[in-house]
């Protein structure tokens, strides 16, 4: 067989085995390395609840996606091009993502009748069983390869095959034409101080594993993926968490206020607070609290002294909150509250995506409680959707639910850098005013324009007062006046509503009037924005919402323009619920998954279209 | 700096309070407290800052002219210590009762003591629930009756003093509502102790559990059922300071001194400061009918602070990092140019 380099335009693979395999690793690096070689690129791990499920089973399987192209990519893509499974229970789980055209390069070592049978097949021919027997199969021995490549390395059996996921990469290294410089930098930084007998040995079983895969006839061809055109810059690969804790450290900087943490680690959120943990280096405190609830009512205390304060969580965390919430928004201090949304009811299914706590963050509290409510759009994106979550709540004294999910939170991709120089001053309304003789500080006075109280911190002379969660009159003093109550109740109300009037307005892209209006918020964007572009129809447009709570102040004028809105959502329909509760003339289909996986853009072309 | 005085601290509010309730004579107690506080270390008004959650005595700071934070049930703690890490130089104060701090707070209320932050926690312990008006605590004795067990209950009541030297607690005071003086005492030590000062303050509601604390606050009862324990001082008791305590075994003995062989010698010296919690629980856990209840700063110890050691490591990472600022953390680590 001729060997042939195709160049494509855009590859995915998804690499998987037991979660102890080391899966994730192996599939960031691919992706790191197809950063740094200039790919447009998204990643998607997709990983078990338990940190060791039992070995060979279905339910221990960890996942992680790669899509790279020589454009920008949206999604980690839908179907992939190359499966690695590493084991018959990978295989079984993943086969049902591959294309029609997909290699799946599996260690034949790891096929034997035992872990067949573990992983549920009933036949000797795996391939077969799945339907899959029509694809590319690579069948390498991976196991014994390793161990052949470390025989004389000194290491133990158990540290040899560690090393297999090496191996593997070294494969699809030569696969996919990429340099091993990228790893061979990763192995000597990472295991330097620590392990530096092991990086040797690794950086080995890669080059074996890349010649290996030169040196079979298996492999038919190799692929290229040329570097997106991207704009100039320096770039850098990141995770939605960790964007989410940078945007907030960002927002510290601009406001000039320190920033405060206090969470309680949960699946997917806990890595927000590592990150945060990590940089005390720019004045950042975090707090690792006995509870949910503790974790946001130190924060709420922070912010009553004066910081920057955020709490992060995922769904069953934010349920223990609740109560806090309301205090917050009837204390009307600035706090950010991040919800990294999985699968639920209850534990549900905490590492998968989804976005069914919207109605949560929109309305689960006691008594008239608005709150601001944003989302975050991408990984990148959450470090913009954090900074602007943070200025929301600093300059309009509220708490800010940002909604992040499993998906972008943990998924990454390339970003360009910015320059905090570009971005705006944060400017809390602090008490400057002066005081006349037995004037009291008045603590919900509000701004005539805003509606936003003062705020005065501990610590300054003469400016004693008290808040709390009992209603009180503008004076901070305990009322149980109705007519009181009422215009408290409508005034903090409207001062949320108010803040649509700091906020950009909803774009469309697509014909500015038409049938239809396709319209997602959240950690969807990519997946829908593929399908509306895939889909190509002069008579729909597409619009996805960030800020969810305000709404764009031009949303019903967009709605307007278009026969009927197509509601895209990880969800049984909330949003579209809440837009049919906001603006109730229009009309509105709903687009619905909730399996605890992110669309197929292939899914919503259909719905698309349907929808026509 | 101007001389503070406990009308400084008093608010315009009326504290609304039941007459005769306890609270009243803590209040005053506090505000008696915090100005010579206030000339002893140094602080302006401006720097208190009153915490509590929900129920009667969590009304407090609103009749306090300092800055004050009335939160939710059982969260004060949390909240007074988000505000200590947040901004040290406060000093903060928090009022809470027996089923705030111990039932509903519980978990926020052990973790703030192990993590020693320093905050000053006044404990007022009626053993009911008051503003719900007449439900059992975790405080209540065991068979209490109240609203919620009107045939009694049938749990055991936490002791507060054992709860917080359990914890590894490094400061824990008990007192009456009534000693007013012993009471300014209590909080001018706990405001002098870096750490978590626990001051459970027994307290009396006149409506729902009225006369809970008599054995003890009795003027007739008191010299003898309870003792006075200061730091360095004999462990004496009674009317005419003529009974004391020894050990004996391993067990506190009440004895009479100049009977039975035992003189003034064999009387314990009390020591707060003493870092081995042995005598000091044994000396929380003494209850009526044969032991004296004590009051006074039981355990005052110095241990490192939550929130020194968070600005401790603070300026330890901050003078070792190279990201000095938000553009350098964004251009650390691994990075490409785009061309």
């Amino acid at each position: 067989m001729q060997h042939k380099v195709i160049d494509v335009s855009d590859v995915v693979i998804r690499f998987a085995g037991d979660s102890g395999d080391g899966m994730q690793l192996t599939g960031s690096l691919f992706a790191d390395m197809s950063a740094i070689y200039g790919n447009g690129l998204s990643t998607f791990p997709d990983y078990p609840a338990e940190i060791r499920a039992p070995h060979g089973t279905i339910s221990g399987v960890s996942g992680f996606q790669v899509h790279i192209g020589s454009e920008k990519v949206n999604t980690p893509g839908d179907y992939c091009d190359m499966l690695v499974a590493m084991n018959p229970a990978a295989l079984k789980a993943n086969a049902k993502w591959c294309k029609r055209e997909a290699m799946i390069l599996v260690d034949a070592d790891a096929f034997d009748d035992k872990s067949m049978e573990r992983a549920g097949f009933k036949t000797g021919n795996p391939f077969e069983e799945l339907g899959v027997e029509d694809r590319v199969i690579i069948a390498a021995p991976i196991t014994t390869l390793t161990q052949e490549s470390l025989k004389d390395s000194g290491m133990d059996q158990k540290a040899i095959l560690k090393c297999k996921n090496m191996f593997t990469l070294g494969m699809a290294c030569y696969i996919y034409s990429r340099p091993l410089d990228y790893v061979h930098t990763y192995l000597e930084k990472r295991f330097a101080k620590k392990h530096p007998e092991v990086i040797l040995p690794n950086m080995k079983v890669l080059q074996d594993g890349f010649n290996y895969a030169a040196a079979i006839q298996a492999v038919p061809n190799t692929y290229k993926v040329e570097s997106a055109d991207l704009e100039p810059g320096l770039y850098r690969n990141i995770t939605g968490n960790q964007a989410t804790a940078w945007g907030l450290l960002a927002a510290s900087e601009k406001s000039g206020l320190p920033l405060f943490c206090g969470s309680y680690p949960i699946t997917p959120a806990t890595a927000i607070l590592e990150e945060l943990a990590l940089h005390k280096s720019l004045g950042c405190k975090t707090l690792q609290a006995e509870d949910e609830i503790a974790g946001i009512c130190t924060a709420i205390g922070a912010s009553f002294a004066g910081n920057l304060a955020v709490t992060t969580t995922s769904g069953p965390g934010l349920s223990l909150k609740s109560e806090a919430l309301g205090l917050a928004v009837m204390t009307e201090l600035p706090l950010v509250i991040v919800d990294v949304q999985r699968g639920g009811p209850s534990t549900g299914l905490p590492t998968k995506t989804e976005q069914t706590d919207l109605d949560q963050a929109l309305f689960g509290r006691n008594g008239e409680c608005p709150m601001p409510v944003i989302a975050a759009h991408s990984p990148a994106h959450c470090f913009d959707a954090a900074f602007t979550a943070a200025k929301l709540a600093l300059e309009h004294m509220t708490p800010v639910m940002l909604l992040s999910e499993g998906f972008i939170g943990n998924g990454s991709e390339p970003w360009k850098i910015p320059a905090m120089a570009d971005y705006p001053e944060i400017k809390p309304p602090f008490f400057h005013g002066a005081l006349h003789d037995g004037e009291r500080f008045r603590p919900y006075e509000r701004d005539p324009e805003t509606l936003v109280r003062r705020w005065a911190i501990p610590g300054q002379k003469g400016l004693e007062h008290r808040i709390g969660g009992l209603e009180k009159n503008h004076d901070g003093v305990l009322s149980t006046d109705p007519q009181n109550h009422e215009t408290m109740v409508r005034e903090r109300a409207e001062k949320v509503e108010r803040i649509a009037n700091c906020i950009p307005e909803l774009q469309v892209e697509g014909p500015e009037s038409g049938k239809l209006l396709v319209v997602s918020w959240g950690g969807t964007y990519g997946h829908v924005l593929s399908a509306f572009r895939q889909c190509g129809e002069p008579e729909v447009a597409f619009a996805h919402f960030d800020f969810i709570k305000p709404l764009p102040r031009n949303t019903r004028e967009v709605f307007a323009r278009y026969g009927k809105i197509l509601v895209c959502e990880l969800n049984s329909g909330q949003f579209a619920g809440y837009l049919r509760a906001e603006l109730p003339e229009f009309r509105y289909e709903k687009y619905n998954k909730v399996q605890g996986q992110p669309f197929l853009v292939s899914e919503l072309v259909e719905a698309i279209k349907n929808n026509l | 700096m101007a001389v503070l005085t406990a009308k400084d601290f008093k608010s315009d509010q009326l504290a609304r309070w039941c007459p005769g309730c306890g609270d009243h004579a803590v209040l005053a107690a506090l505000t008696r407290a915090l100005p010579k506080v206030s000339q002893t270390l140094g602080y302006e008004k401006e720097r208190y800052v009153v915490v509590s959650g929900i129920g009667c005595s969590s009304r407090l700071p609103y009749y306090m002219d300092t800055y004050g934070f009335h939160s939710i049930h059982g969260r004060a703690t949390a909240i007074s210590t988000g505000i200590k890490v947040a901004n040290p130089t406060l000093t903060v104060w928090q009022a809470c009762g027996d089923g705030d701090a111990l039932a509903i707070g519980g978990n926020h209320f052990i973790h703030a003591i192990r993590r020693n932050i320093d905050i000053n926690v006044i404990l007022f312990n009626n053993q009911i629930y008051g503003l719900t008006k007449g439900q059992y605590s975790p405080t209540s004795k065991f068979g209490a009756i109240t609203k919620t067990s009107p045939y009694g209950t049938v749990e055991h009541p936490f002791n507060p003093g054992s709860l917080v030297l359990g914890a590894k607690g490094t400061f824990f005071a008990r007192s009456l509502d009534v000693e007013l003086a012993l009471n300014e005492e209590i909080m001018t030590a706990a405001a002098l102790h870096d750490g978590c000062s626990v001051m459970e303050m027994l307290t009396n509601c006149v409506i729902f559990n009225d006369g809970a604390h008599k054995s003890l606050s009795d003027p007739a009862l008191r010299a003898d059922a309870t003792i006075v324990l200061r730091q360095g001082e004999k462990m004496l008791f009674g009317k005419n300071k003529e009974k004391g305590l020894i050990f004996d075994g391993h067990k506190l003995r009440v004895v009479h001194v100049g009977e039975g062989g035992f003189t003034l010698d064999d009387i314990l010296v009390h020591d707060a400061h003493a870092d081995n919690i042995g005598l000091q629980m044994a000396l929380v856990d003494m209850k009526g009918p044969d032991f004296p209840v004590a009051l006074g700063v039981i355990r005052d110890v110095k241990d490192i602070t939550y929130d020194d050691g968070v600005r401790d490591q603070l300026k330890d990472v901050m003078s070792k990092s190279k990201i000095h600022c938000v553009d350098d953390l964004l251009r650390s680590g691994s990075t490409w140019e785009v061309k």
